[in-house]
C-alpha cells in the first residue's frame, strides 16, 4: 500500500506536471526550431510572440464570455484560439515584411538577424504590456478538475490523492493534436515537403522552383499558430503574466538545442527532457521517500536537490552539458 | 582614429540636451542623468569590445552588471562577526568542497580513457561531492541567516573603501565570463547568446535567493560612499558660507556638490578605459581582432587562434561591464536584486552600442549618453503625447484611463523601434567605425 501511495505521490507532483510543462515547452521549441531551419536564425522574439498570442486569445475570450458563450466544462479560451492565432499570424507576417525581409534579401549574417529579433522582442514586449498591462490575468473557466485529489482518495482508498486538472488534460491533448498535424503536414503535403527541402538545401530547393517567399510566409503562419497555442496552454496552466514568457525563452532554447536546432523531433524530445529534469530536480522527495524507505532510513531534510527558484539553472546546466559533449544535439540538428 | 567635426558636433548636441535639462528643469536632475550616462557609457564600451571588436553577441550584460554590484557589497560592507562565528568557516569549507568536486570531475574526465568506467566514475564523484557539499553548506547557511535577520543575516563584506570594489566587481564578472566563454565560444554565434542569457538569469536568481551572500531580496542598503554625505556638508559651516556666496540654498548646493564629486570619479574611470580601449583597438591586437571578426576563416589560416582571442575579448568586455555595475551600485548606495531587469540592463545597453556606432569607442560613449537621456525623457514626453491624444476623449472613458495607465510601457516600444530603425537605415550608427 505504501508503495502505491509513493507511486501516486510521484505521479501527482512530478509526472503529471512535467508532462504538461513538457508539452508546452515542446510546442515552443518546435516554433524556434522551425524558424531556425527555414530562416536560419535564433528568434529571440519567440517568447514574446507567445505572450502576444496568449494576450490576443485572452481578449477574444473576454469578448466571448461577455457575449455569454461558453464551452461548458472546457475553457472558453479554446474557442477563442483561432482568433488569437489569426492575430498573431498577421503580426508576425507584418514583422517579416517590415523587418526581416530586408535582411533576407541582403543575405545578412545570422547574428545580425538575432539582434534584429531582439529589437522585435522589445517592440512586441512593449505592445503586450501596453495593451494588457503587466499584471496576472486569469482566464481559465469551465471545470477545474477532471479528478480532484479528494475524489481520487475516496475512489481508491489511498492516502495520497491524484489530482488531474482540466488544463493538464487539455494541454496534453491539444499538444498531441498539434504535433501530429505538423508532422503530417511536413511529411505528406506538397508545401510541407517543399519546406523540408528548403531547410535541407536552400540552393537546390530554389533550383527546383520552390518559391522562397511562400515557404517563409507559411513557416511564419505555422510558427504563429504554435506560439499562440503554447502561450495559451501555458497561461491556462499557470496563469498569464507577460514577464514569465520572456523567462520561458531559456528553457525553450535549451529544449531546441538539446534536441538539435532544426530538428522537429528533437525539439519535442528536448522539451520533455528539460521539463522532466526541471521538475524532478526541484521536487522535494521527502514524501515519496517516507513511503518507500523503512522508518529507520527516513530522511531528515526535504530531499530536494535544488530549490525551485533555481529551475532556470537546470535548463542551463543541461544546455551546457549538451554544448560541451554533443553540440549538434541529440537528434543531429544542423547547427555546429 | 580622430574625431571629425561631425562627431564633435554630435557630442555637443547630446551634452547640450542634458544641459538644457539643467537650465529648464534643475541641475540636480541634469547631473543625475549625466552620472548615469557616464556609467552607461562604460557599459556600452564593454559591450562594444565584444560586439564591435570581435562580433560576439552577449545577451547577459545584466548578469555581469549584477556581479559588479555584488562585488561592491562584498568589498565595502563591514563584516558581521557573529555570522562569521556562526558558520563562516564551515561555509567556506563547503564552497571549497564544491569547487574541489567539480575540479575532480573534470580531471577524471580528462585523464581516464573513454568508456563506461569514465562516465560512472565522474557521476560517482559528482554525487558524493554533492552530498558532502550540501551537508556542510545547508547547516552553515541556516546558522548565518539566523544571526539577526532583520538587519544582517549575512556574512557582510570586508569593510574596505568602496572604490576598491570596482576592480573587484570587474574581476567577478571576468570569472563568470571565463566559465561561459569556455563552454560556448567556438560553437555557433547564437549559442553564446543563449548561454549568456542563461547565466544572467542564474546570477540574478543567486542574488535573490542566497541570503547569506548579500541578503537576497531583503536588499543591502546604506553602502559606504566614496564622497561626502549631503547632510555632513550642510552641517559644515565652511560649506554653508561658500553656498551662500554662490547664491544657492544649502540643500541644493550640497546635492549638486555630491553629484559633481561622483561625476569626477566616474569621468576619471571612463577616460582611463577609453584611452586603454583606443590604444588596444589601434594596436596590432586590435587589428587582429577586427580581422578575425571580418573573416574568421582567413584569420585562422593566418595562424590566429580564433577561439582563444574570442575568449580573451569576451572576458575583457565582461569585466568592463562588471566594473560599471560596481560603480552603479556605489552610486545607488544599495544592492536591490529585484531591480535588475533584462530589458533595462541588457537590451538598453545594446541599443546604446548599435545607435552610437558599433566598433567605435566614441560611438559607444555617445550612444550611452544619448540613449540614457532618451530613456529618462521618453516617459514625460510619452505622458504629454498621451495627454494630447486623450484630450478629446470623455473623462472616465475606459480607453482614456487605459492609455494613461500604459504610458510607462511607451519606452520599451520606443527603444525597440529606435533599434530597428537604426539597424535598418543606418546600421553603422551615429559615429561609424573607421
Amino acid at each position: 500500500m505504501d508503495l502505491l501511495n509513493a507511486v501516486v505521490a510521484l505521479l501527482n507532483f512530478v509526472i503529471v506536471p512535467a508532462v504538461a510543462y513538457g508539452s508546452q515547452l515542446a510546442l515552443g521549441a518546435l516554433g524556434v526550431t522551425l524558424i531556425y531551419g527555414i530562416l536560419r536564425f535564433s528568434n529571440f522574439a519567440h517568447g514574446d510572440t507567445m505572450a502576444f498570442g496568449a494576450m490576443a486569445t485572452i481578449l477574444a475570450t473576454w469578448g466571448l464570455q461577455a457575449g455569454g458563450v461558453s464551452l461548458g466544462p472546457l475553457p472558453t479560451a479554446l474557442l477563442a484560439l483561432p482568433v488569437g492565432i489569426a492575430a498573431t499570424a498577421l503580426l508576425v507576417l507584418a514583422t517579416d515584411k517590415l523587418v526581416y525581409k530586408f535582411y533576407r534579401a541582403q543575405k545578412a549574417k545570422p547574428v545580425i538577424l538575432v539582434i534584429v529579433s531582439m529589437g522585435v522582442m522589445f517592440v512586441m514586449n512593449g505592445l503586450v504590456r501596453f495593451i494588457i498591462g503587466v499584471d496576472d490575468q486569469q482566464f481559465a473557466d469551465g471545470a477545474r478538475f477532471v479528478i480532484s485529489a479528494r475524489d481520487f482518495r475516496e475512489m481508491t482508498g489511498l492516502d495520497e490523492g491524484l489530482a488531474i486538472r482540466t488544463a493538464t488534460v487539455i494541454t496534453v491533448v491539444v499538444a498531441g493534436i498539434c504535433v501530429a498535424a505538423l508532422f503530417w503536414f511536413l511529411n505528406h503535403t506538397r508545401t510541407g515537403k517543399s519546406m523540408r527541402a528548403f531547410s535541407d538545401n536552400e540552393d537546390l530547393a530554389l533550383l527546383s522552383g520552390i518559391n522562397p517567399e511562400r515557404v517563409v510566409a507559411i513557416t511564419w503562419i505555422i510558427v504563429a499558430a504554435l506560439a499562440t497555442i503554447a502561450g495559451v496552454l501555458y497561461g491556462l496552466d499557470k496563469g498569464f503574466k507577460p514577464f514569465t514568457y520572456f523567462q520561458l525563452l531559456l528553457p525553450i532554447f535549451a529544449a531546441a538545442i538539446v534536441g538539435g536546432l532544426g530538428s522537429p523531433l528533437g525539439a519535442i524530445a528536448g522539451g520533455f527532457l528539460i521539463a522532466f529534469s526541471e521538475v524532478t530536480i526541484t521536487y522535494a522527495f521527502k514524501k515519496v521517500a517516507t513511503y518507500v524507505l523503512p522508518e529507520a532510513l527516513e530522511p531528515q531534510g526535504l530531499v530536494q536537490l535544488l530549490s525551485t527558484d533555481y529551475k532556470f539553472a537546470v535548463s542551463f546546466a543541461i544546455l551546457v552539458v549538451v554544448l560541451l559533449f554533443r553540440p549538434t544535439g541529440l537528434f543531429q540538428g544542423k547547427a555546429v | 582614429m580622430t574625431l571629425t567635426t561631425r562627431d564633435i558636433l554630435l557630442f555637443c548636441a547630446v551634452f547640450g540636451l542634458i544641459a538644457a535639462t539643467g537650465f529648464f528643469q534643475s541641475w540636480n536632475v541634469a547631473l543625475g542623468i549625466f552620472n548615469m550616462g557616464l556609467i552607461s557609457a562604460i557599459m556600452a564600451l564593454g559591450v562594444n569590445m565584444q560586439w564591435g571588436y570581435a562580433g560576439l553577441f552577449n545577451v547577459g550584460v545584466m548578469g555581469f552588471v549584477a556581479l559588479g554590484g555584488l562585488g561592491a557589497v562584498l568589498v565595502s560592507m563591514p563584516p558581521v562577526p557573529d555570522a562569521w562565528a556562526a558558520g563562516g568557516l564551515r561555509l567556506i569549507v563547503a564552497l571549497l568542497a564544491g569547487a574541489a568536486t567539480i575540479v575532480a570531475a573534470i580531471q577524471t574526465w580528462k585523464r581516464m580513457g573513454k568508456g563506461l568506467a569514465r562516465t560512472a566514475a565522474m557521476i560517482a564523484i559528482l554525487v558524493i561531492g554533492l552530498v558532502i557539499f550540501r551537508s556542510l553548506f545547508d547547516g552553515a547557511v541556516e546558522a548565518i541567516e539566523r544571526v539577526d535577520p532583520a538587519v544582517s543575516g549575512y556574512l557582510g563584506g570586508l569593510g574596505l573603501p568602496i572604490v576598491l570594489s570596482w576592480p573587484v566587481g570587474g574581476a567577478l564578472a571576468a570569472g563568470a565570463a571565463w566559465m561561459i566563454g569556455k563552454t560556448a565560444l567556438g560553437l555557433r554565434s547564437d549559442y553564446l547568446a543563449i548561454a549568456t542569457l542563461g547565466i544572467a538569469e542564474i546570477v540574478i536568481a543567486v542574488l535573490k535567493n542566497e541570503d547569506w551572500l548579500a541578503r537576497g531580496v531583503k536588499n543591502v542598503i546604506g553602502l559606504p560612499r566614496p564622497v561626502p554625505y549631503e547632510i555632513d556638508l550642510q552641517r559644515d559651516p565652511d560649506f554653508v558660507e561658500r553656498a551662500a556666496s554662490w547664491g544657492a540654498d544649502v540643500a541644493t548646493a550640497s546635492a549638486i556638490t555630491v553629484k559633481l564629486a561622483y561625476a569626477g570619479l566616474f569621468l576619471t574611470v571612463l577616460v582611463l578605459i577609453l584611452v586603454a580601449a583606443q590604444l588596444a583597438l589601434n594596436s596590432p591586437w586590435g587589428r587582429m581582432m577586427r580581422a578575425i571578426r571580418d573573416n574568421e576563416v582567413a584569420a585562422e589560416a593566418m595562424g590566429k587562434d580564433v577561439t582563444k582571442r574570442h575568449l580573451q575579448v569576451f572576458i575583457l568586455g565582461s569585466a568592463v561591464c562588471g566594473l560599471a555595475g560596481a560603480m552603479m551600485t556605489t552610486l545607488d548606495g544599495q544592492l536591490v536584486p529585484s531591480a535588475y531587469q533584462p530589458l533595462r540592463f541588457t537590451f538598453l545597453v545594446w541599443v546604446m552600442v548599435i545607435v552610437g556606432g558599433s566598433g567605435n569607442n566614441f560611438g559607444a560613449i555617445l550612444g550611452g549618453f544619448l540613449i540614457w537621456y532618451l530613456w529618462v525623457m521618453v516617459e514625460p514626453l510619452g505622458q504629454t503625447l498621451i495627454g494630447l491624444v486623450t484630450a478629446g476623449m470623455a473623462d472616465g472613458s475606459w480607453l482614456k484611463d487605459h492609455l494613461i495607465d500604459s504610458t510607462a510601457y511607451m519606452r520599451l516600444l520606443t527603444m525597440g523601434v529606435v533599434l530597428l530603425v537604426v539597424l535598418r537605415f543606418s546600421p553603422r550608427g551615429l559615429i561609424p567605425e573607421r
